[in-house]
């Protein structure tokens, strides 16, 4: 206990910038601070997602190729003109995404405020609440993308899409984060326990799976349960990467609208999140 | 210029006023403490201090700026070590301080070999590399301590640094922020343990329901509100109250449930006369006042319930 470092350089070395530039600094950039944190957090549970990445997709393209699709183009030759895989694939690949929010924006939000307490750690800094929640769906949204290449990846490789479907990554991310953000917003409420996440998962992400059209056309259910495809981040992801993927007839304004949708939930979404963490991190 | 000037400052939580119409200064390069049991108010002062909480009424300046407009420039003045770690235990030891680092626009150029220099100061160097779910108490303490210093901040503000540490750990880390207090940085601690303010504190006001009950150094609190010496008997706790009229005489007397304290100016002489009387009392012991006798003087309780 005798090695001690000279504390007057611990105190003032000089080398730090001084605290006005810091604040400039952080200002600007604490989003990205706070994103970049979260991103190499997520080094603990890397190789699993990426494994995962990888072989959702590849079991998805056995169950409905082989399986499934099978069956279907054999009974009814397929869905709008094409293949069951060519029509379900898009679909998946937005739903995997879409769904990985459950998890991304769920417990970890949780944990910022109540049991690693992080978030309160990052409030001390010269960071401030808003740029904490916009980090972690900056960072969040990184994770989408990355998840979206790889599923995209083992499409291309299976020969399901082609390079051209590219920006339906892009489709897969914004759905990802159109869901993701309310429900962060959501997850910075709840002072308790995260049971309502399982409610969340089963009454939320499990009915929109199934119903919002990734499986089957929209269209084919009755009228009373196509709002559920209305009103679902997945569903309108969905349709633009059907377009992208296979030229599934889309009009302009159609995907204009879908994009819109998901662009304004996302909005909706972040601006209350930034409200909660706010109201929760300064009171 | 003050490092920080409170004025009327108060804080109301629905019913509750945490803090309530207090007003202090804090010099440069002071050691200043806010002394209270747990619920006084001292670490929402802290909060508002950083900008964190937000005040009902009053001002607050600290480096001459209000936190709640200039956030971003008080808090690269601060470095804050809150009342329970909050450490990033996925991470190790050396990233928690790079990563934290980080969240004052500081270049990865700069925080690693300051993250290095921290550790040792820490005496945390072996671990740099250990998760910190791996650390015992004291080492998780000593490393959110040295987290706060990442930014060299000329203020550090320290909620309860030493709760929950052992004797061998609070004496280190009393040693750290002796060394930090040399150096000029202004030190800012609330504390229930009248100990760590006697050995900490230039000055300290003392906390209770939200107000400040007294101010000053701690010699010139034992001075004002006690005697130079306490008198410590135990005469078992059925007796302890029954004797009471008996010692009136020699002072000013506090009975806990375990003992009687007798504030007097000479304690061998009061316990001679005590022994005079015939009253035997199964232990005593003469002690110089501490700010445990202020407190409970000021408020007529004691600090650690």
């Amino acid at each position: 206990m005798t090695d001690f470092v000279d504390t007057n350089a611990l105190a003032y070395s000089g080398r730090a910038l001084q605290p006005a530039r810091q604040a400039e600094l952080t200002r600007r950039w604490g989003w990205w601070y706070q994103a970049e944190w979260r991103l190499i957090g997520m080094k603990a549970y890397w190789s699993s997602a990426v494994g995962t990445a990888l072989l959702t997709p590849v079991l998805y393209l056995i169950a409905m190729g082989v399986g499934l699709g099978t069956l279907v183009d054999a009974g009814s030759g397929g869905v709008g003109g094409v293949p069951y895989l060519t029509f379900v694939a898009p679909g998946l690949l937005v739903s995997t995404v879409v769904m990985s929010a459950g998890s991304e924006l769920t417990f970890p939000v949780m944990d910022g405020f109540k049991w690693s307490k992080l978030y309160f750690a990052r409030s001390a800094t010269a960071a401030s609440a808003l740029q904490v929640s916009i980090g972690e769906l900056v960072a969040v949204g990184v994770r989408f993308l990355g998840e979206a290449v790889i599923f995209w990846l083992v499409l291309i490789v299976a020969g399901v899409v082609g390079f051209g479907s590219w920006p339906m990554v892009l489709v897969a991310a914004l759905a990802g984060l159109s869901f993701g953000a309310p429900l962060m917003a959501y997850a910075a409420t709840l002072e308790e326990e995260g049971f309502q996440f399982s409610l969340v998962q089963r009454f939320v992400i499990a009915p929109m799976f199934l119903f919002a059209g990734t499986f089957f056309p929209l269209e084919s259910m009755p009228l009373y349960l196509q709002w559920i495809g209305w009103i679902s981040p997945m569903w309108h992801g969905t349709q633009i990467a059907r377009m992208l993927a296979y030229g599934m007839p889309l009009p302009w304004w159609m995907v204009l609208l879908h994009l819109l949708f998901l662009v304004a939930v996302l909005v909706v979404g972040a601006v209350l999140a930034i409200r909660f963490f706010t109201r929760r991190l300064a009171r | 210029m003050p490092v920080i000037e409170a004025r009327e400052l108060t804080k109301i939580y629905g019913e509750v006023r945490a803090v309530d119409q207090i007003s202090f200064e804090v010099a440069p390069g002071e050691s200043f403490g806010l002394l209270g049991p747990n619920g006084a108010g001292k670490s929402t002062t802290m909060r508002m201090i950083g900008g964190t909480s937000l005040r009902t009424s009053g001002t607050l300046l600290v480096n001459g700026l209000d936190p709640e407009v200039n956030g971003p420039e008080v808090r690269a003045n601060l470095g804050v070590v809150p009342q329970q770690d909050n450490l990033d235990n996925e991470l190790r030891a050396r990233e928690n301080l790079v990563m934290y680092g980080r969240y004052f626009g500081l270049p990865y150029s700069y925080l690693r070999p300051k993250a290095e220099e921290l550790l040792q100061f820490a005496q945390l160097t072996e671990k740099a590399a250990e998760k910190v779910d791996n650390l015992s108490g004291g080492m998780k303490r000593r490393l959110t301590i040295a987290r706060a210093l990442i930014n060299e901040p000329r203020v550090l503000l320290l909620d309860e640094p030493t709760t929950g540490l052992d004797p061998q750990a609070r004496h280190i880390l009393w040693d750290r922020l002796f060394r930090l207090k040399e150096q000029g940085v202004t030190l800012i601690v609330t504390t229930h343990f009248m100990d760590e303010a006697e050995q900490l504190c230039d000055r300290l006001i003392v906390m209770d329901h939200g107000r400040i009950v007294a101010g000053g150094s701690p010699a010139e609190l034992i001075r004002q509100y006690s005697t130079r010496e306490v008198l410590e008997l135990r005469f078992g706790s059925e007796r302890n109250a029954s004797l009471v009229d008996q010692l009136r005489d020699f002072g000013r007397l506090e009975v806990l449930p375990d003992r009687v304290l007798v504030y007097t100016e000479d304690g061998e002489a009061a316990l001679e006369a005590v022994r005079h009387r015939g009253l035997v009392p199964v232990t005593s012991l003469v002690r110089r006042s501490s700010l445990e006798d202020v407190f409970l003087r000021l408020t007529g309780r004691s600090l650690i319930d």
